[in-house]
């Protein structure tokens, strides 16, 4: 189960400020927004550009280049990411996925229906020998099949 | 007295129940009275038969596996914790030919030890490296790798030894060494075993480095798909810096090393080397012209060493053994060994360490064993995303970056993608291009624009308008591709197109010639 606070500017700036001594601070900053809230708003912008000296722009720029960053706050209780490389393919992962966005009532990037669960294509997670692989909530699940998923949804929620 | 048990603690091992597993072979030990520790290890890369509990015997290790959650029970019933009978038992897990048959110089210590245990390490022969690299000057360092002919496991396959050579002359108050542990192609986990089951090889390597180039500051670049190996190195730099053999007078040799892990953030194109630097500045990772190269001007303008997992973590066996023992492994100029990664539809997946030479059918039928699913062998990806396909008759190439090449393939970091006989090829170069067009980082045109052409065209190729014309399309936007991109994103793309085209014609031929007014 995904945790995040609710954005707060003073909370954000805090978080800005524990990592501005680090050498290129930008993409750490911007993990551990996206970690605390799960997003980085763009209300984080001006303050990171403040904070490293560098102009709105340079920051959005990089919060739009990057695939994990999220704009918006995610809406399911879940964040199911599937392996979409050749490797998975290999083993039936596109037909795999139709059945899962099927279930989920969602396409990729989307929101199950039941507000379970966000799903974001991935490629290659590195369980290129035990595919379809996902992860779930930054677990990882191996041999993955649609009711391996359903399963892990419920579990993880407890 | 207690009796240990290993319990791996990488990805594939926990995508598999490993976690569960511990649990309930904890409490089902302490149910029966039985005293036991767990060790949570790396993987030994045998991955079909994950999660693989090891017990520690009087006679050695003894192997179970693959356990599940059902049959914790059975197994403390059978007497697990002495090294019981069971179905589910391997015996030795050295003596499992899968594993007996390789040459482990970089891997032998993963899945075996305590990963973040500095004392595990340094007992199983770490820290000799670094050890007898004090004992040398910067030159004598760099000499033993150039003379390894150790090349860099990233892809390219560069001369290590030339680059470090570079970063070592350059001139500057502030140098760094860089890892690219990005590990971005598909079919390959060979830096993530070792980041989480032998982080400290990496961390001595780089180490080694640091001390040959005269840097004092490292970070690792990680993708950020990788969580578990995150967790993993950041628990050992700490654990290293306590231990002494990190930050300030590294073994009391008053030499500096600080090291840093950095995650990206799901890009592919943060896996080359100047795109993962401006990433590592805090910028886009948009790729840089060369020169200036890296090794003079890279992280922030000055001397970076990057080098991939594997390419370091080659570099203790070499300072503890000698350049000359290295170079003794392997054929031509692809010296020393392969770290393969066996993947896809594969019975017995895993990882694979041997001298270059092995041809791919050996490794596909001899370690592999055949397809999981039972059915033939189609078509083979080797070297990632922007390796290519081979087909049955070309298995007989042997892994060797210049015979490789020979076959307009790449050795690429060693990731072998098997495909049984119901693969579409046609969609597998569709794909191709579909990959490119997703994570070109948008400098320049060939790449940029001629990915998503290609993805158009290919679909009008698969859905039977001109193919021979379209087909003809794709072959001149590839050549422009390979000509005119300024890295091998967009420069490779091509390789994997024009070898299921080459290799697989039927498949682009399927729907037959619909009439043109289709289009
Ligand atoms: C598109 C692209 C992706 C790459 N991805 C990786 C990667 O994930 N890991 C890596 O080590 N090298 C990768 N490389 C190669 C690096 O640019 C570079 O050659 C390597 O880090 C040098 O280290 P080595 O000499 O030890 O191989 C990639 C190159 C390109 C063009
Ligand atoms: S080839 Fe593609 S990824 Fe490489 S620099 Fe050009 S646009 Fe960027
Ligand atoms: S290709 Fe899916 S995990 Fe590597």
């Amino acid at each position: 189960m995904l945790r995040h606070e609710p954005w707060s500017a003073e909370r954000a700036s805090g978080i800005i400020a524990d990592h501005v001594h680090l050498e290129g601070a930008t993409l750490p900053i911007l993990h551990a927004l996206q970690e605390t809230f799960g997003y980085v708003d763009s209300g984080a912008i001006p303050l990171i550009a403040d904070a490293l000296n560098i102009s709105n722009a340079e920051v959005f720029g990089c919060v739009s280049f990057y695939h994990d960053f999220r704009k918006a706050p995610a809406t399911g209780r879940h964040e199911v990411k599937l392996c979409r490389a050749e490797a998975c393919q290999a083993m039936g992962s596109d037909a795999l996925h139709r059945e899962i966005l099927g279930r989920l009532g969602c396409d990729w990037h989307g929101t199950a229906k039941d507000g379970s669960a966000h799903v974001e294509p991935v490629y290659c997670l590195g369980l290129c020998a035990n595919g379809p692989a996902a992860l779930v909530d930054g677990e990882p699940v191996a041999h993955l099949t649609a009711d391996a998923l359903e399963a892990a949804l419920t579990e993880v929620r407890q | 007295m207690s009796v240990t048990l290993y319990i791996p603690r990488d990805a594939v091992a926990l995508g598999l129940g490993a976690n569960k597993v511990a649990r309930a072979l904890f409490a089902g030990a302490e149910r029966r009275g039985l005293d036991v520790t767990i060790v949570r290890t790396g993987s030994r890369g045998l991955f079909w038969l994950e999660p693989m509990v090891e017990v520690a015997t009087k006679e050695g290790r003894v192997a179970y596996g693959p356990v599940t959650l059902k049959d914790v029970d059975d197994l403390l019933d059978a007497g697990l914790t002495t090294g019981g009978d069971h179905a589910l038992r391997l015996g030795d897990p050295e003596t499992i030919p899968f594993l007996a048959k390789q040459q482990r110089l970089t891997f032998h210590r993963c899945g075996v030890i305590d990963p973040v245990s500095v004392e595990d390490y340094r007992a199983h022969g770490g820290y000799r490296g670094l050890e007898n690299a004090l004992k040398l000057d910067a030159e004598g360092i760099v000499a033993a790798v150039r003379e390894s002919g150790l090349r860099g496991r990233g892809g390219a396959g560069f001369p290590a030894g030339i680059k470090w050579n570079t970063v070592m002359l350059a001139k500057s108050e502030q140098k760094y060494v860089v890892c690219n542990a990005d590990e971005g192609d598909s079919g390959t986990f060979a830096d993530r075993m070792m980041m989480e089951g032998d982080p400290f090889n990496l961390i001595e390597g780089m180490t080694i480095a640091a001390v040959a180039t005269g840097a004092t500051r490292g970070y690792i670049y990680l993708r950020s798909e990788y969580p578990q190996a995150f967790e993993t190195l950041k628990e050992a730099i700490v654990n290293g810096v306590k231990a002494g053999v990190l930050g300030e007078n590294i073994l009391g040799s008053g030499k500096t090393f600080h090291l840093e892990v950095r995650l990206g953030a799901g890009a592919y194109i943060c896996g080359e080397e100047t795109s993962l630097l401006e990433s590592l500045e805090g910028k886009r990772g948009i790729v840089r012209a060369k020169p200036p190269i890296p090794a003079l001007k890279g992280f922030l303008g000055k001397p970076t060493l990057v080098n991939n997992v594997m390419t370091f973590t080659a570099v203790p066996w070499i300072l503890e053994n000698g350049a000359k023992a290295y170079a003794d492994y392997g054929m031509g100029r692809s010296l020393g060994t392969l770290p393969i990664q066996l993947a896809g539809n594969i019975k017995h997946g895993g990882l694979i360490e041997l001298a270059f030479g092995i041809t791919l059918r050996e490794v596909i039928e001899e370690y592999g064993g055949g397809t999981r699913s039972g059915r033939p062998v189609r078509a083979v990806q080797v070297g990632g995303p922007l390796g290519a396909y081979f087909p049955d008759h070309l298995l007989d190439t042997p892994l060797d970056y210049e015979a490789m090449a020979a076959q307009k393939g790449l050795v690429g970091h060693g990731g072998i993608v098997v495909f049984d006989d119901t693969v579409d090829m046609a969609a597998q170069a569709r794909f191709a291009f579909e990959f490119c067009a997703t994570e070109s980082c948008g400098k320049c045109t060939p790449c940029r624009i001629g990915a998503t052409r290609g993805v158009e065209t290919m679909d009008k190729v698969i859905a039977g308008i001109r193919p021979e014309a379209n087909l003809k399309l794709v072959e001149d936007l590839c050549e422009v591709m390979t000509d005119g991109s300024l890295c091998a994103m967009g420069g490779l793309t091509p390789m994997p197109v024009m070898s299921a085209i080459t290799h697989f014609p039927e498949d682009f031929r399927r729907a037959g010639d619909l009439p043109a007014a289709a289009e």
